[in-house]
């Protein structure tokens, strides 16, 4: 306090410590290499409290508020997220118990709570889980923690604190600049090795816990609801108590400016896992959902694709060994496996077994689709022989069609919500006014815009195309048989197609650059290209993520033929 | 690829105007509307430091919608701009001015006037100096509009006058809006500029009240001072009032040849030839030709009776009197390529004499001299005249005829 020094960054004289008893602006932000020396022990170990004068009970009364730290609102998003996705039909135990506890450890492996603090800090237990969102409800129930690994934690659980107490928090200013007490502290502090909580991060938060319980939802479905507005995350501050004011920092925090990316979501999952030092995932056998041949079994329905095709995905998955128990679980930090993204590893292998089939290079499934057209002529028994040529013309059509559609909501996409946000109290007018304004224009131009704007909000579904056998018009192919292009050779059936073609000789080292591939468009036949795009919309994700899956597949398919003589293979092309 | 999975507010925003783009190019002002109205939240984070940011997109989009949608009115626009005048300071008296033209372009002169006047008296910190070019506009306006008044008011002054009647209130009020228009209309046609329709009133009022050398320097001021961008019309306008003041024949000649210089297709060539052909001065007559020819060169003129006529007077006169026959030669000398295909084919001889013999007449009579008397316009159209018994046509045979060896000097 008796430092009197400006400011280098910004001349003011406005001095905070930090934790480690070090000076900072706190106008700026900027750390400063001088320490307070250390006069008593007393003083040290009282030292936060003493930097916080007045603290933040004047605020208490002024605004109605209350003091929150950052990961108590996170806390509440997960809270949220859970029960949306109980409505969804996940199981309570998601939210009550799985993710809780991952939660909580990642709260103790943090330093953010249930760990020993420095003891100069009092505690105020905040139970976590449970179901009031009463920030200011009572002090700690103790909870039985199953996968806290005991002898990790310091001390006594229940004396220990959970959330530093209201007395000891950061100076008032760092209020000012947020509305959580340490908004500011969390943006700044470098938490590498802490693994730093993000809006995104909830979501690798939920398909963790989503993947322990085998739940039928893949992290393409879980983006996509959270897209559809079914599970909240971009407004999800909305839902924090009137209590819990937002200003300033927490903006950067909580408010999320575009949609999470499946790729983010996901590395952020392993890091997590890895962080929590959780064990070996519950095993993916062959009855879960997310095992490939579940899943090419959907998307094969989805993709209005013979049902005879899944003998061949299977078949394909089996021979590269992808339905393994060992191949499919996760286990966290083990960093020599390979990863597995289900929805992308059904969806290539999916592409690969038409590959397999019809070639994709513009020329053969054409020919193939004539050949069978003329076999189905006389095709009186039975269901008809499938026709790639037909199955094109219904996909694409429906594909142009929805493809459209999104376009345009995503045009239409509306990220800003009722509850105003504003970084400091000065532009509370401004941000308000102009609200008013935007809600007036809206209102004004709906008038004149004549159609009737769609309230409610299109009802979840696992499935985004739809086929039924029963119309009449042949337009689902699920029941076509493959007869059409397949030969008969020593009482099997196979493919006529003697060719293949790899997608690259030669998979690039994914640590240098993140791809095992690089897919352009133009270098590859019109047909494979359609095929990547029909599931980069099922899945929503872009089609050069499904193109390395499917090199990778290749690449393990063919194996013995590459590592003999690479000049083997029939029409390769990069 | 354009599906681009990774969405962001910017670029949401991007998609949502692209669209509001393509509906508005198709005329689609419902489906433009609807659109906005995802578009406008756009407001709410308007950091932008682009050269166009949401809020004058909105402004401009909503202005174009609410202009041609069906279902609006001009109230609906009138609670629309109060909102877009509030919504950017730096952009508020242009707001306001085009708020003004939009009433005015539908009648209501009243309640543009109001605005204007409004916004007149607006003041904003340093915004106000910043905005400074866009008040004196207003001012303009502001004045225009008591021009109009003024001229509404003369216009009764002039009928009671004529019935007899005397009607001092009128009178007050029409000296009123004369002070009020002279002050603010003075001031912008100092600011180099185009200014056309300000200058015109403003010499308009000048000479009602007789201020003759005030309306003369203004007009003067408005044509040759190098400041202002080049205006064929500034030449105009000075002429006019030089003519309607009786001025000498010199200044009018001084004033029209920038006009040539300018503007050598312009209208008042015409009168210009033929002030030049009459004059007594060598120079002037010579001035003339150059003239008449300079605006044959134009297409538009092309089946333009009174031109070729004037040229054919001309012509006519020289190759009687022999005198000055270089002239012609130097003129034709340019044209001798290019004007046998653009006035005297044989098509354009056919047509016309279909369409009009006047025309026919004229340009044949220009057509013998130039090219003499083997040429096709002439020969067909002179065959056809003769044909038809008309009796210019035979005395234009025989003119040409005559005096074939003369043009064929021209035509060297």
């Amino acid at each position: 306090r008796d430092f009197n020094e400006r400011c280098a960054q910004c001349s003011e004289v406005n001095w905070g410590l930090t934790d480690g008893g070090r000076f900072y602006c706190r106008s700026c932000h900027n750390v400063t290499e001088r320490t307070r020396e250390v006069v008593n022990a007393d003083f040290v170990s009282n030292g936060r409290i003493q930097t916080i004068s007045k603290g933040l009970r004047k605020q208490e009364k002024t605004d109605g508020g209350c003091e929150w730290y950052v990961c108590e609102g996170f806390q509440l998003v997960l809270k949220k997220q859970a029960e949306a996705l109980e409505a969804l039909g996940v199981c309570p135990q998601m939210k009550d118990e799985i993710l809780c506890n991952f939660w909580r450890l990642y709260l103790q492996k943090s330093k953010q709570a249930y760990c020993n603090r420095p003891a100069r800090e009092t505690v105020k237990a905040l139970s976590v889980c449970d179901s009031s969102t009463d920030v200011d409800s009572e002090p700690e129930r103790p909870s039985v923690l199953h996968f806290l690994s005991l002898s990790e934690s310091e001390g006594d659980l229940q004396t220990d604190c959970s959330f530093a107490s209201s007395t000891s928090k950061f100076s008032e200013s760092t209020s000012v600049c947020s509305g959580s007490v340490d908004g500011s502290l969390y943006l700044m502090k470098n938490q590498k090795d802490k693994l730093r909580m993000t809006m995104p991060m909830t979501l690798s938060f939920c398909y963790m816990a989503l993947l322990w319980l085998r739940e039928p939802m893949t992290l393409s479905d879980l983006l996509r609801f959270v897209v559809e507005g079914h599970i909240p995350y971009l407004n999800a501050f909305q839902h924090f108590p009137e209590k819990m004011k937002l200003c300033g920092l927490d903006l950067k925090i909580f408010c999320v400016e575009s949609w999470p990316v499946y790729e983010e979501v996901y590395s952020k999952m392993l890091e997590l896992a890895a962080f929590l030092d959780l064990p070996r995932f519950p095993d993916i056998t062959d009855s879960c959902f997310l095992h490939p041949d579940m899943l090419c079994m959907k998307y094969l329905m989805e993709a209005n694709l013979p049902d005879e095709l899944h003998n061949w995905t299977c078949r394909v998955v089996k021979k590269i060994c992808i339905g393994e128990v060992d191949f499919l679980t996760l286990v966290p930090g083990n960093k020599s496996t390979r990863n597995v993204k289900y929805d992308v590893l059904a969806a290539a292998v999916i592409v690969v077994v038409l590959k397999l089939l019809f070639l994709l290079d513009d020329h053969y499934e054409w020919l193939l689709s004539d050949f069978a057209e003329e076999r189905n002529k006389n095709n009186k028994e039975g269901g008809p022989y499938f026709e790639f040529k037909k199955w094109y013309k219904v996909i694409k059509c429906s594909l142009d069609v929805e493809q459209k559609k999104l376009d345009e909501e995503r045009a239409k996409y509306l990220w800003r919500c009722e509850k105003p946000l504003f970084y400091s109290a000065e532009k509370k007018s401004k941000v308000l006014k102009r609200r008013q304004m935007v809600v007036n224009l809206q209102n004004q131009f709906g008038k004149l815009s004549g159609s009737v704007r769609p309230a409610e909000k299109p009802s979840p579904s696992s499935f985004q195309l739809r086929w039924s056998e029963e119309n009449t018009d042949g337009s689902c192919f699920h029941g076509h048989s493959l007869k059409g292009i397949l030969q008969e050779k020593c009482g099997l059936l196979t493919a006529m197609n003697p060719d293949y073609w790899l997608c690259t000789v030669k998979l690039c080292t994914e640590k240098l650059c993140g791809h095992l591939a690089h897919y352009r468009e133009v270098d590859f036949p019109q047909s494979y290209h359609f095929v990547l795009r029909l599931f980069s919309f099922l899945l929503r994700i872009q089609p050069s993520y499904i193109h390395d899956e499917v090199c990778a597949i290749e690449h393990k398919l063919f194996n013995k033929k590459l590592c003999k003589k690479p000049k083997y293979n029939t029409g390769v092309r990069k | 690829s354009s599906h681009e999975h990774k969405l962001n507010f910017k670029k949401s925003k991007e998609v949502c105007l692209s669209y509001i783009q393509d509906a508005m190019l198709q005329k689609q002002w419902k489906r433009a509307a609807e659109f906005l109205t995802f578009y406008v939240e756009a407001l709410e984070k308007d950091y932008s430091t682009e050269y166009m940011g949401p809020s004058e997109m909105i402004w401009r989009i909503g202005t174009e919608i609410l202009c041609h949608h069906s279902h609006s009115s001009v109230k609906e626009f009138n609670s629309f701009i109060e909102q877009m005048k509030t919504s950017g300071v730096k952009r508020y008296l242009k707001v306001c001015l085009e708020h003004a033209f939009h009433l005015l372009c539908n009648g209501l002169i009243e309640e543009a006037y109001q605005i204007l006047s409004l916004a007149e008296s607006w003041r904003f910190g340093e915004q106000t100096a910043i905005q400074d070019k866009e008040m004196k506009l207003i001012q303009a306006y502001r004045g225009l509009l008591d021009y109009y008044s003024w001229s509404k008011q003369k216009t009764i002054l002039l009928e009671h006058g004529q019935d007899g009647f005397e009607d001092l209130s009128v009178e007050q009020e029409m000296h009123n809006c004369f002070r009020k228009a002279a002050v603010n209309l003075k001031e912008i046609i100092k600011i180099p500029g185009v200014w056309d329709l300000f200058v015109k009133c403003y010499v308009d009022l000048l000479e009602f009240y007789g201020d003759h050398n005030e309306a003369r320097q203004v007009l003067n001021e408005y044509a040759y001072n190098s400041k202002f961008p080049a205006n064929p019309n500034a030449h105009v306008y000075l002429y006019q009032f030089l003519k309607r003041h009786g001025e000498s024949k010199k200044s009018l000649i001084s004033a029209l040849k920038i006009l040539h210089d300018i503007v050598p297709s312009h209208e008042l060539m015409i009168d210009f030839n033929t002030m030049l052909q009459k004059s007594k001065k060598r120079k002037r007559r010579r001035l003339g030709l150059e003239v008449i020819f300079a605006v044959l060169d134009y297409a538009g003129w092309k089946e333009n009776v009174k031109a070729w006529s004037c040229l054919a007077r001309q012509v006519k006169q020289i190759v009687i009197s022999e005198k000055d026959l270089d002239w012609i030669k130097q003129e034709w000398n340019s044209r001798k390529d290019w004007w046998p295909a653009f006035h005297f084919s044989r098509y354009l001889a056919k047509r016309n004499w279909q369409e009009n013999e006047s025309l026919a007449y004229e340009k044949a009579l220009v057509a013998g001299i130039l090219l003499g008397k083997d040429c096709k316009y002439f020969k067909y159209v002179s065959h056809q005249g003769c044909k038809a018994q008309v009796k210019r046509f035979r005395i234009l045979k025989k003119f040409v005829n005559k005096h074939n060896p003369v043009c064929l000097r021209i035509s060297g």
